[in-house]
């Protein structure tokens, strides 16, 4: 009976079974790239009416799948928390994991990843009430702080109230849907997240208006992709993805004017295009695949005005996102 | 000469019939009755009245829109606006007709069931209706469109969790209790080390395990779906309960039944699934039932590792921003739910075990 | 060859010879792929992580931790809070479920049924619900700290909690506390001196009512003797939130009662089938020689009942302690919340920390399993 149990469940075609090869091989073989993201976050990956996903992971995703497979339509989006995004990774459930994940030293050296790039520049910051009447973090002490379990928001939070000198009463879970109810339903004071997220948040709010966000930034929270250890290949792949997308913005290449450009004389462009040099086949890729990204998903200040600029509910501005030619912090190593 | 004089009659002694004999002697035969009937109504007119005022007085049945709820009561809007979502998940809308196919199915096999005499029929036609709905479910063959286990969720997902873990753990946990039954020590052993170690542990830190460390398990490339891994580690658990329970039965049949198999020259599987097993089934249909229902209501722990069932979608459908803080009209609602779930099967099982009782005493 | 195949002793040892092989192959096989996995994937293993520094805040902490504490500390404070709630769940879940149990036999039509129908309803109603239920549903619409429901400006409840006021430590806290204690041993010692005096004399020592009767007078007397100075930190409104005092958590609050209802439907299930298996000559025999009905059911039916009640009942706290675990769903910080959630995050190390947490679960289970061998052993007939 319990071979037949295993015949069965084979038969129901549940277990994917794959060669051991590369993830680039397995993507390809499978058509399709598995990519993991939060899923309720506005302006980083959330689903919106009609189960579309929308926003800046996502579109990380999609210029994935763009630039290997040529179709950014190409993916399969993973749900995840914050506590089982690392073990998917590992376990090989996803491909690449795009769900505003930290870059610390620890998790690039002890959990069996690399961090590709950073496709957000953020700062932890404080949401409350707008009656508490707090204006600065240096008012909350003593207050109760909702926290999401698993994230270096919550270890940041005890070393700065630590380093303040300040008590404060933390109350996690390990979804933002329960962390925000909590809030809402004022089981605590604060809602502690990464400042875009706190945005992305408020609009889930009922009452909008009666919650500010406080203006100090407690931390670095550099927010980009990860991929597994071991697989350069692959992670050189998702790095020249997103590097793709930064170098656009820098050439002035948009997804409306890409096809313009085929006929530009500018070698740089050219490069860029794939009608010059072997950047894609150095990678195993088409020659176009940093065009695929763009011209589809579009080069990364597209992306971020239409997923969190400052004509979106989020009304975030570039800030240290910026290019580095902006005073921002976005920089594209050189496509040569 | 002596005198008689005529006694009054006594009077007749009070009914001991009717609705005020049997008030008296249920509800008011001693002052401590009396006060404790008071207090039992007491508490159901504290309860009851403000709870109908909710549901059903004041609440808002019609609409479409959450601006439609003006009453003070529950808005069961949110409930019909949401119930595909709490059904079927995020189930495509366009293949929905698979899963309606499923329960109409159902019904027919009930009813059709009892026109079947034979067994093994009865076992085919099940076992194949199992088939076919999971195929309806996934789909993938036969021309129809595959849908992802992710899509998957809701009261659907409750049924596949718990049908999964039922049907599977079945044929594992007999196994496992013969294998403890046995008379080869090494068998033995390791039945009961099985058994043992599932049941010292919660179903979390399974679901746990097989969430995060299954995977590691095997060489890279092997990979399971969510879903999947969560119905191993619930068919195992459940298997080890079920094992438990048979043995149960095992140990009431007659050491004369064994003996007499062996007599007749039945060999070791003959015995123990023509013989046995029957009998230790009957015997034990009512902790087996049991153990359904608390498998029933343990696949809400499925939440825990990020899978949407029913009591998951509660938190999803609330976290419309359309739909903000209706979380209480969710809970009740798959309450009842569960509820009406658990109770229908204690009750069949309740049946079961009077249509078996064959009372060998 | 094929008739030592027959030979049912040979078959027994080569199935079994087959089975440890399967076994040991299985287990090598998924070893040395989680070896090669972690290997290969660069993940941390072993168990250093235990004294590293864990780095976050737990807000219920009942030994002293802050962030700079170890995850081994982190250990012993989920494995603590997980004894906590369970033994707090037992006592009160043991409470109703006797008096829900009674009810249910009572003679008295209406609790009769009402009984019935708080075992029909919340059997069937799966523990997490209820759990996420008192949560989200009840305890959230409590009032916020500014509007607590406030009880004689000592008790308050709100949404962040229920707050106590609690005795300061002083002498007469102390001596309090130790008399009660020394009345609740000393009326064990009473129950062993009337018992033994009843089976020689066959005298009837009332000790129920002697020891309820100490319990309440002898601390009252000490209270007066050390100095009659109790003196509560009362809970006060201070910035965001009440200080002072002792808060009990909603996450805390949430679970207990529904680890409480839950498990008493079936404590009270267990001790209807216990005393209804008492059979009736038994009463009628403790009538008939001239027992009154107290003492028949003290001597008789309890001792009767007792002994089949106790084992399913001790099976259900064993449940109580498991499903403790489900306070991840609310945040409340037992060790799978605290321990095999935040530390397991934290430091990624899925494998040991699992283990960890199983076995300090097998552990529960097996001491209760032990305990229920002694009772079973302990109660057993003795026949004479």
């Amino acid at each position: 009976m319990t071979k037949f149990t295993k015949l069965s469940l084979a038969a129901l075609a549940f277990v994917g079974m794959s060669a051991t090869a590369g993830t680039l091989q397995d993507v390809q073989k499978a058509g399709v790239v598995k990519c993991g993201v939060d899923g309720g976050l506005p302006g980083f990956s959330e689903i919106v009416s009609g189960g579309e996903y929308k926003g800046i992971d996502v579109d990380g995703c999609r210029a994935m799948a763009a630039a290997v497979l040529g179709d950014a339509k190409k993916v399969k989006f993973v749900n995840l928390n914050s506590k089982e995004r690392f073990a998917a990774l590992q376990s090989g459930e996803i491909d690449i994991l795009v769900r505003n994940t930290t870059w610390t030293e620890t998790r690039d050296t002890s959990l069996g990843f690399n961090f590709v790039a950073v496709n957000y520049y953020d700062g932890q910051g404080f949401m409350v009430r707008k009656d508490l009447g707090v204006k600065s973090t240096l008012e909350l002490d003593g207050a109760a702080v909702c926290i999401q379990t698993g994230t270096t928001t919550e270890l940041n939070v005890a070393d700065y109230f630590k380093s303040k000198g300040m008590k404060y009463k933390s109350v996690s879970y390990d979804s933002n849907d329960q962390v925000l109810a909590s809030y809402e339903a004022g089981r605590c004071d604060v809602l502690t997240s990464d400042a875009s997220q706190l945005y992305g948040l408020r609009t889930k709010l009922k009452d909008k208006a009666n919650h500010i966000v406080l203006p100090e930034i407690i931390s670095k929270e550099p927010l980009g992709p990860v991929v597994r250890q071991g697989d350069d290949q692959w992670f050189n792949i998702a790095r020249w993805t997103f590097n793709s997308m930064v170098a656009a913005e820098e050439a002035g290449i948009t997804s409306k004017n890409i096809d313009s450009l085929k006929s530009s004389k500018n070698p740089g462009i050219r490069r860029i295009l794939g009608l010059e040099g072997k950047m894609g086949a150095n990678l195993g890729l088409n020659a176009d695949f940093a065009y695929q990204v763009i011209k589809q998903v579009g080069n990364y200040g597209e992306v971020f005005e239409r997923n969190v600029g400052v004509n979106t509910p989020l009304k975030i501005s570039r800030g240290l996102n910026a290019l580095w030619t902006e005073g921002g912090l976005q920089y594209s190593p050189p496509f040569r | 000469m002596a005198v008689y004089e005529q006694k009054q009659a006594l009077e007749a002694p009070s009914s001991t019939k009717g609705a005020i004999h049997w008030i008296k002697e249920n509800l008011f035969s001693s002052p401590l009755n009396t006060i404790m009937t008071l207090m039992g109504f007491g508490f159901l007119y504290i309860i009851i009245p403000p709870l109908l005022q909710w549901a059903y007085f004041d609440a808002n049945f019609v609409g479409t829109t959450r601006e439609q709820c003006t009453g003070d009561g529950a808005c069961w809007v949110f409930i019909k606006m949401k119930m595909d979502m709490f059904l079927y998940g995020f189930y495509p809308e366009t293949e929905l007709w698979r899963l309606k196919a499923i329960v109409i199915m159902f019904v027919a096999l009930v009813i059709g069931l009892r026109f079947i005499k034979s067994g093994k029929v009865k076992f085919g036609i099940v076992f194949s209706y199992f088939i076919i709905s999971l195929i309806l479910t996934a789909g993938g063959i036969f021309g129809l469109e595959s849908v992802p286990t992710d899509k998957w969720g809701g009261l659907m997902l409750t049924i596949v969790v718990a049908s999964v873990g039922i049907v599977f753990s079945f044929p594992i946990g007999i196994i496992v209790a013969f294998g403890r039954q046995s008379n080869l020590p090494i068998i033995r052993s390791v039945c009961v080390t099985y058994v043992e170690m599932i049941r010292g542990v919660p179903l979390i830190t399974i679901l746990f395990m097989s969430s995060v460390i299954l995977p590691l398990f095997f060489p890279e490339g092997i990979s399971f779906d969510k879903l999947l891994r969560a119905l191993i580690g619930i068919t195992l658990f459940q298997a080890a309960y079920v094992a438990e329970n048979i043995r149960g039965g095992l140990q009431a049949i007659p050491k004369g039944q064994y003996e007499a198999a062996d007599a007749i020259g039945l060999s070791y599987w003959q015995k123990m699934l023509l013989v046995i097993l029957p009998q230790a089934l009957k015997v034990a249909i009512p902790n087996l039932a049991g153990a359904f229902i608390s498998l029933f209501q343990d696949t809400t722990l499925v939440l825990i590792i990020g899978l949407f069932d029913l009591l998951a979608m509660v938190r999803i459908t609330a976290a419309d921003s359309h739909w903000l803080g209706m979380e209480t009209e969710g809970y009740v609602f798959v309450t009842v739910i569960f509820w009406a779930f658990c109770y229908g099967m204690s009750r069949y099982s309740n049946k079961l075990e009077k249509q078996f009782d064959t009372n060998l005493k | 060859m094929m008739r030592a195949l027959r030979n049912q002793k040979i078959r027994g040892m080569l199935f079994q010879v087959l089975t440890i092989l399967g076994l040991v192959a299985f287990l090598w096989y998924i070893g040395s792929n989680t070896m090669a996995n972690i290997e290969q994937r660069g993940i941390k293993s072993g168990f250093d992580f235990l004294s590293g520094t864990a780095g976050f805040e737990i807000d219920e902490a009942p030994i002293k931790f802050s962030s700079s504490d170890t995850h081994g500390r982190v250990f012993l404070v989920g494995l603590i809070n997980t004894l906590i709630i369970t033994f707090i769940g037992i006592i009160f879940s043991t409470i109703l479920g006797l008096i829900i149990g009674v009810f249910r036999l009572s003679n008295n039509w209406l609790i009769k049924k009402l009984a019935a129908a708080y075992i029909d309803i919340f059997r069937n109603i799966p523990i997490l619900l209820q759990i996420l239920f008192w949560y989200n549903v009840v305890l959230r619409a409590l009032p916020s700290p500014k509007q607590s429901i406030n009880f004689l400006d000592s008790i308050f409840m709100n949404n962040r909690g229920l707050y106590l006021p609690i005795p300061d430590l002083n002498t007469t806290t102390i001596s309090v506390c130790i008399s009660v204690l020394v009345v609740v041993v000393g009326a064990f010692f009473l129950n062993k001196w009337a018992n033994k005096r009843q089976e020689e004399t066959g005298k009837d020592f009332p000790v129920l009512l002697t020891s309820l009767g100490a319990l309440i007078i002898i601390p009252i007397i000490t209270y007066f003797i050390s100095g009659a100075n109790f003196n509560f930190d009362y809970p006060a409104l201070k910035g965001f939130n009440f200080r002072g005092g002792k808060v009990i958590s909603p996450e805390f609050l949430a679970l207990t009662f529904a680890l409480v209802i839950y498990t008493a439907t079936f404590i009270a299930e267990a001790v209807r089938s216990g005393i209804e298996a008492v059979s009736k000559g038994q009463k009628e025999a403790a009538a008939s020689i001239g027992l009154s009905s107290y003492q028949s059911l003290k001597l008789v039916v309890l001792p009767q009942a007792i002994r089949i009640a106790i084992p399913p009942v001790i099976n259900q706290y064993l449940n109580l302690a498991k499903n403790s675990s489900l306070a991840a769903a609310v945040g409340y910080p037992e060790i799978v919340t605290v321990f095999a959630g935040i530390s397991l995050n934290q430091t990624g190390q899925a494998i040991e920390i699992l283990a960890i947490t199983m076995l300090v679960y097998l552990t529960i289970s097996l001491i209760v399993s032990a305990i229920l061998n002694w009772f079973n052993h302990k109660m057993k007939i003795k026949e004479r």
